[in-house]
């Protein structure tokens, strides 16, 4: 599991990514420090998900749905006991168990090494993301919560173009191929 | 045994997971427990960080902002650069410690006013990993007596309530928060309602019937009703009053910089307390609401004022400021 190595079929060439040792559990501390952190001074970077942005750059990159349903959950399991009780353990949980798995799912069939990929994705995951939130807490907690709003919409763009800076800089934690 | 194909273990996996997950969701609704081992795990792994971060970056925030403003004006004496600087940094870092001493000193008076009140200073230290949540953590935990349910103020205003402990570090819900909220009152009117946040960094107050008088920069101070924040206290502004059915909408500009918090202070204790303005005692009006309050309380014991004049026996600790 130390090496990079290739998903091959007659059509396509798909790179599976390792990365180095820790990066991924460090990636995972800085990752919540900064969520819990950074709105206390820039109270507008609230607005960020940078634990989805993780379980989905992490999904994309690693592209085995098992893996990155097991880390999606992890994450949002973390960022549930984080949120305090107002939030249940599992409501996030659920939500990023299934971008995760989905996250590494398109990431074994696609390319999403493009910038843009990578923007599209990241506003496909977002939306989803609260899709799932939404639904959870309709079904499961039955709690009146709307579908969408503008600043959802906004929420979506920023963190899609913060994703696409913090993917690259994460590609820096990768094993070279 | 049937072999299960490894392409479908992964859907397998994820069902398992969801599964699980739900059934984890329904046990806490269920039974309102909230999984408090995996929160303590959690918390005490990152509240470290936040600590350390929350202190470092204060004080480098704090340097680094006044070195740049002060280095603006030394520009027309370049010869003394290197003599400035050294004197400058020495300045802001002075100037850094003096814009903490006013706030601290701004939260010690506030204790001073009101020794009745058993309380304690806590620093701010990071936010809800939650989005659409409104908490804060501060560096004060069970081991400094921080219970649940404590009131966490501010000398303008009230800031929410503590909902979790940990050994070092709380979890204090806002009152914009979607799940928070205070009785409160018009200062004027001395009208009661309640006051709920939305998500958003407007308050709500509910309950103002339509025929009662409200003007846009009322005060609205808490009422003691809920048991938490003693009456009295900041709660917001009036900064919207519209016709309702069959209330009056109003919505509160909260009195404490709540997207600011740096520090705070928690009263530390459960009984409800009566926390009086320094304006208040030769206030009538509101010595007779304050009394009208201490006796209408459904539930409230007669022992309660006594209670909360004996500071002594709860020997709260020294603010933030004598740490």
């Amino acid at each position: 599991m130390n090496e990079t190595y290739d998903i091959r079929t007659a059509e396509s060439h798909i790179e599976v990514h390792k990365f180095h040792g820790g990066a991924i559990i460090g990636t995972m501390v800085v990752i919540f420090f900064l969520q819990a952190f950074l709105p206390q001074y820039f109270h507008q970077l609230a607005i960020l998900d940078l634990p989805l942005l993780a379980t989905i750059y992490f999904g994309l990159s690693r592209r085995n749905p098992s893996t990155g349903l097991l880390l999606g959950m992890a994450i949002g399991l973390a960022q549930d006991s984080l949120s305090g009780p107002t939030v249940p353990l599992g409501l996030y949980g659920i939500a990023k168990t299934i971008i995760g798995y989905l996250a590494s799912s398109i990431g074994a069939r696609l390319d999403t090494e493009h910038p843009a990929a990578r923007f599209a994705l990241t506003v496909l995951f977002f939306g989803l993301h609260q899709g799932i939130l939404v639904l959870e807490r309709r079904i499961l907690l039955a709690q009146p919560e709307v579908w969408f709003t503008v600043r959802l919409g906004i929420a979506a763009l920023i963190n899609a173009v913060v994703g696409v800076l913090l993917f690259t800089l994460l590609d820096r934690l990768r094993k070279p191929s | 045994m049937v072999g299960v194909p490894s392409r479908h273990k992964s859907i397998f996996l994820l069902g398992g997971m969801v599964l699980l997950q739900i059934l984890l969701l329904a046990a806490q609704i269920k039974r309102d427990a909230q999984g408090r081992l995996i929160r303590v795990w959690t918390v005490g792994a990152i509240s470290p960080f936040e600590r350390a971060g929350s202190y470092g970056i204060g004080s480098v925030r704090g340097t680094w902002g006044h070195y740049f403003a002060l280095q603006n004006t030394s520009r027309e004496n370049e010869e003394l650069k290197h003599e400035n600087d050294v004197l400058k940094l020495q300045v802001t870092q002075l100037q850094s410690r003096v814009s903490e001493a006013e706030r601290l000193e701004h939260l010690l008076n506030f204790r001073e006013a009101h020794q009745e009140a058993p309380m304690m200073g806590a620093r701010v230290i990071g936010t809800s990993a939650d989005t659409a949540t409104r908490a804060v953590y501060i560096d004060r935990g069970e081991r400094d007596g921080v219970q649940r349910n404590m009131a966490v103020i501010t000398p303008n205003g009230i800031v929410g309530k503590v909902i979790e402990t940990f050994s070092n570090t709380a979890q204090v819900l806002l009152i914009t928060d979607k799940e928070g909220g205070a009785g409160a009152m018009l200062a004027e009117s001395r009208n009661q309602g309640v006051v709920g946040g939305t998500g958003e960094p407007l308050l709500e107050m509910k309950y103002i019937a339509n025929d009662d008088k409200v003007d846009v920069g009322e005060q609205v101070v808490t009422s003691g009703m809920d048991r938490i924040f003693p009456p009295d206290l900041p709660v917001g502004t009036v900064a919207e009053v519209k016709a309702g059915n069959p209330f009056k909408v109003i919505r509160l500009r909260p009195a404490a910089k709540l997207e600011q918090l740096e520090e705070v202070i928690i009263l530390t204790t459960l009984h409800p307390l009566e926390v009086k303005k320094e304006s208040a005692a030769s206030d009538p009006a509101t010595a007779g609401a304050k009394a009208s309050n201490a006796t209408s309380a459904p539930g409230k014991p007669a022992t309660d004022k006594n209670a909360t004049a004996q500071p002594a026996v709860e020997k709260p600790k020294p603010p933030a400021a004598n740490r």
